[in-house]
């Protein structure tokens, strides 16, 4: 196994935040269009991360126009150009997959105060 | 240079390419492979070279297999295989080291290698049958069902799909591609499967063509 976690070690990046479900990132993420490239940020609640090592990912859950996106991006890609973490959520859970039958006020996480 | 190499099967991951997409990779390890042996045409009716690869203590070989190694002075090695080569050239001779350059990034490779036995299977998961409904007094549930007509012709034709054993037979996955190349540590990535299990000893060719 070895062998293996040399391969992935190459692409493992180590430039990437601390950050667990809960927390409110942003996540700036590379667009190339027609050989030009720019920076999209995608900002909200991390829901989730799983897995581990080079296949670990991690979603990140806000409300677009009433209507709730989520996107799930691997943590180690090089389509992320950097991850911010805005605040850090005070949550219990793991998985916070209840806050998709939420809405309004409730379907907020309080965050803990810096 | 002859293009083929000797591995084995280390294990499944995954990388990320240019874009950023992920890739599910094989990796292999081929550690260089020595020319104990070079068969032409006239002398053996076919031409083909005998490598050694792996290491092998002097324990675990016979005098025959030794005394190939001893010819050579390459030092034991654990496998000795064949690898067919259709137009030999001259200069590859016993003693020759074949390594993980002949092959670099975005390659076309067949890989050869013996499958996982899975026993003695019935239709479905040996031929992809369907199967019957689950209830209802069904008793077809796994089964083939018909196998054939009647009293005309009154024998079940020749390949007939039925249950048997499955697996454990050599395998060729055509048309991979090589993913990289690590040169340092003798591996090889190629993009998705590769037959066997980890461990299992595989011939990678390149695309002729």
């Amino acid at each position: 196994m070895n062998k293996l976690s040399s391969i992935e070690n190459k692409y493992l990046r180590t430039d990437i935040p601390d950050f667990k479900a809960g927390d409110r990132v942003r996540v700036n993420i590379k667009i190339s269009e027609e050989n030009k490239e720019r920076i999209q940020a995608f900002e909200g609640i991390v829901i989730r991360r799983s897995g581990q090592g080079i296949g670990e990912t991690f979603t990140v859950r806000k409300i677009s126009f009433n209507v709730g996106v989520e996107r799930t991006f691997p943590v180690h890609s090089p389509v992320i150009h950097s991850i911010e973490k805005l605040d850090s959520g005070d949550v219990r859970r793991a998985k916070l997959y209840y806050l998709r039958d939420l809405v309004g006020k409730k379907a907020k996480v309080k965050f803990k105060r810096e | 240079m002859v293009e083929a190499i000797y591995g084995i099967k280390v294990g499944t991951t995954q990388v990320f390419d240019k874009k950023g997409n992920t890739v599910c990779v094989t990796a292999i390890e081929a550690e260089p492979c020595v020319v104990v042996d070079v068969k032409n045409t006239e002398k053996h009716g076919y031409s083909a070279i005998r490598v050694g690869f792996g290491k092998a203590r002097e324990k675990k070989l016979n005098k025959p297999l030794k005394g190939e190694f001893d010819k050579v002075g390459v030092g034991y090695k654990r496998f000795i295989k064949e690898i067919r080569v259709e137009n030999l050239e001259e200069e590859c001779k016993p003693g020759d080291k074949i390594d993980v350059g002949v092959f670099k990034a975005g390659d076309r490779i067949n890989i050869t290698g013996l499958s996982k036995g899975k026993g003695f299977s019935g239709v479905i998961k040996r031929h992809n049958f369907h199967r019957g409904p689950m209830s209802h007094g069904s008793h077809s549930q796994r089964r083939p069902g018909s196998i054939g007509m009647c009293s005309t012709p009154s024998r079940v034709f020749k390949g007939k799909k039925m249950p048997g054993r499955m697996g454990n037979r050599r395998v060729t996955i055509l048309n991979s591609e090589v993913v990289d190349v690590i040169g340092e540590k003798n591996l090889i990535l190629v993009k998705g499967s590769v037959p066997g299990a980890r461990g299992n000893v595989v011939l990678i060719r390149k695309v002729q063509g």
